[in-house]
């Protein structure tokens, strides 16, 4: 095994793999990368499998050193990664040589950036994942976010990385938007009328108190009809639940598994990677699909992000 | 039963309308038939007081062929035997540094303390489900004499252990986590631990039940 020190941990980096789905029974949230697209691309890039633990950074990054050297890719926004004062440009492998340091700062476009690394980041799986769940501090190194003087294990190179390019035409149709497709929510027709256009035609602006928990938007207040108190259920991913005082709350990875607000909409499984690159202040949009036509964009995402051919020059 | 899409990927299926302990025995028996089923398409469960929610691989199937499987499956879970709950005592020490808002309920309530915490141990509490953090269990019903309402800002750290009431719920923090409970005491027992199996002391289904326990107590079970 290599190593990766942390000479700067930049605001929340955590370690994060596609997540533990499957443990709802145990009260335990699936985690995983906010934005699972570019965790997905970044690790192709480097031939790992998709699903390969990476360091999520947040807003701002970090400073990473590289006593053995690494093959790194960086994926998802651009937080402007140098080495030596050369810029690494996003979705392709680097070589970082024994010693050198890989330097990150403030996002220029979205809100998480995915420094892979060729063989992955080493920590000790919780149920089947290497994924931090910050809430319960459980998963990823030491269940929490990432220090100064932390000292992770990362793969060692053992193969020639193949010099392949993303085909522009993916980065565009995967491009995270801030005009997110929704179905309706179980509770939808708990609304008035009003609710229900302000969430169709409104503008929505995310708030700083937002985190993998939930994205917390302020905006049009959204009225519920009956007042009468609902018996707690699970709750989706990317479920759009609503506050006593009408405010939209977007469930996110680290959502609490149950919940008794009233869901007026739910974010479609094609656009939940944009939900992940939303930053504080963002203005967004909600426009209502069929679940059939959620059905077909899934469907060919899926089916996207699974052929080498159709990623790959 | 009754099915309601939640997501493009999640249905969630109701097997009635109002917390019951008929509603709940059933959803575990549907539960029960599911998990014993190795069905591809089933990404997770996520059970409730009278629902739960089934989340699927959108690409194998959609919701009308997941309602299928589910009805099918409920004709089977009804002819199950039932089991037999499994009981788990609490020792709890209630009030003081432990117990930040027992004299608060108390006060809400016009009961004295003492009067909070004999009601409190009196009944033998359901679990009806796990969410909120892990091993964190929902646990009803409270006697409503000392029901209360969540904190009106949640505090920024509970203590793990720490036993809260919320209407007529009662729970005990797995971890140190935020949380809007009431706190009415602590225990010394580690509810969830990750490298012991079963992780978490409370399943669904198991009846739980709290027993006083002094300050002395308390310290002694923790350096234990």
């Amino acid at each position: 095994m290599s190593l990766l020190v942390v000479e700067s941990p930049g605001l929340q980096t955590t370690v994060q793999d596609f997540g533990r789905e499957g443990f709802g029974v145990l009260g335990v949230s699936a985690s995983g990368a906010a934005d699972s697209v570019a965790l997905r691309l970044g690790n192709l890039l480097l031939e790992n499998a998709p699903g390969t633990p990476a360091l999520e950074m947040t807003l701002t990054g970090g400073t990473f050193f590289f006593p053995d050297g690494a093959v790194i890719c960086l994926a998802g926004a651009n937080f402007g990664a140098q080495m030596d004062g050369k810029m690494l440009e996003p979705w392709m492998p680097h070589a970082i040589f024994p010693g050198k340091r890989v330097a990150l700062g403030a996002t220029r476009d979205f809100a998480r950036c995915y420094l892979c690394v060729a063989g992955g980041v080493g920590v000790v799986d919780f149920l089947g994942s290497a994924s931090t769940h910050l809430l319960s501090g459980l998963g990823g190194w030491e269940g929490r976010a990432l220090r100064k003087d932390d000292v992770l294990q990362i793969g060692r190179l053992e193969k020639n990385i193949r010099r392949r390019k993303l085909r522009p035409e993916v980065l565009e149709t995967l491009k995270p938007e801030k005009k997110l497709r929704v179905t309706r929510g179980p509770q939808f027709d708990w609304f008035v009328e009003e609710a229900r256009s302000a969430l169709a035609g409104g503008e929505f602006v995310v708030s700083e108190d937002s985190n993998r928990i939930g994205l917390r938007l302020d905006g049009p207040r959204l009225a519920a009809q009956s007042r009468a108190e609902m018996i707690s259920e699970g709750t989706p991913l990317g479920a759009i639940q609503v506050t006593p005082s009408g405010q939209a709350i977007v469930l996110f990875v680290e959502q609490q598994t149950t919940g008794g607000y009233p869901k007026i909409a739910n974010v479609i499984g094609a656009d939940l990677h944009c939900v992940g690159q939303l930053r504080p202040r963002d203005t967004i949009r909600f426009e209502e699909v069929t679940l059939a036509a959620a059905r077909e964009l899934w469907i060919e995402q899926q089916r996207l992000l699974g052929s080498e051919e159709r990623l790959f020059t | 039963m009754r099915f309601q899409a939640a997501s493009d990927q999640a249905l969630l299926v109701y097997l009635g309308e109002e917390i019951s302990a008929a509603a709940h025995e059933r959803g575990v028996r549907l539960l029960r038939v599911l998990r014993s089923e190795r069905i591809k398409w089933l990404r997770n469960i996520q059970p409730a007081y009278c629902s739960l929610l089934i989340t699927f691989d959108a690409v194998a199937v959609d919701h009308a062929e997941v309602q299928a499987k589910i009805s099918e499956l409920e004709m089977r879970a009804k002819k199950l035997p039932a089991l037999k709950p499994r009981l788990v005592e609490v020792p709890v020490c209630y009030g003081g540094e432990f117990g930040p808002d027992l004299e608060d309920v108390a006060a809400q309530r016009g009961l004295p303390a003492e009067k909070v915490v004999e009601l409190h141990i009196a009944r033998t509490y359901h679990a009806y489900f796990l969410g909120f953090a892990p091993g964190f269990a929902y646990l009803g019903d409270l006697a409503e004499e000392i029901a209360a309402p969540r904190l009106e800002t949640p505090r920024k750290e509970v203590a793990a252990g720490s036993v809260g009431i919320a209407g007529r719920q009662t729970a005990i923090y797995p971890q140190a986590t935020p949380g809007g409970w009431r706190l009415i005491g602590r225990t010394p027992l580690e509810i969830f631990r990750k490298d012991r199996e079963p992780m978490g002391m409370i399943a669904i289904g198991d009846q739980v039940r709290f027993r006083p326990i002094t300050r002395a107590e308390f310290l002694a079970a923790r350096r234990a």
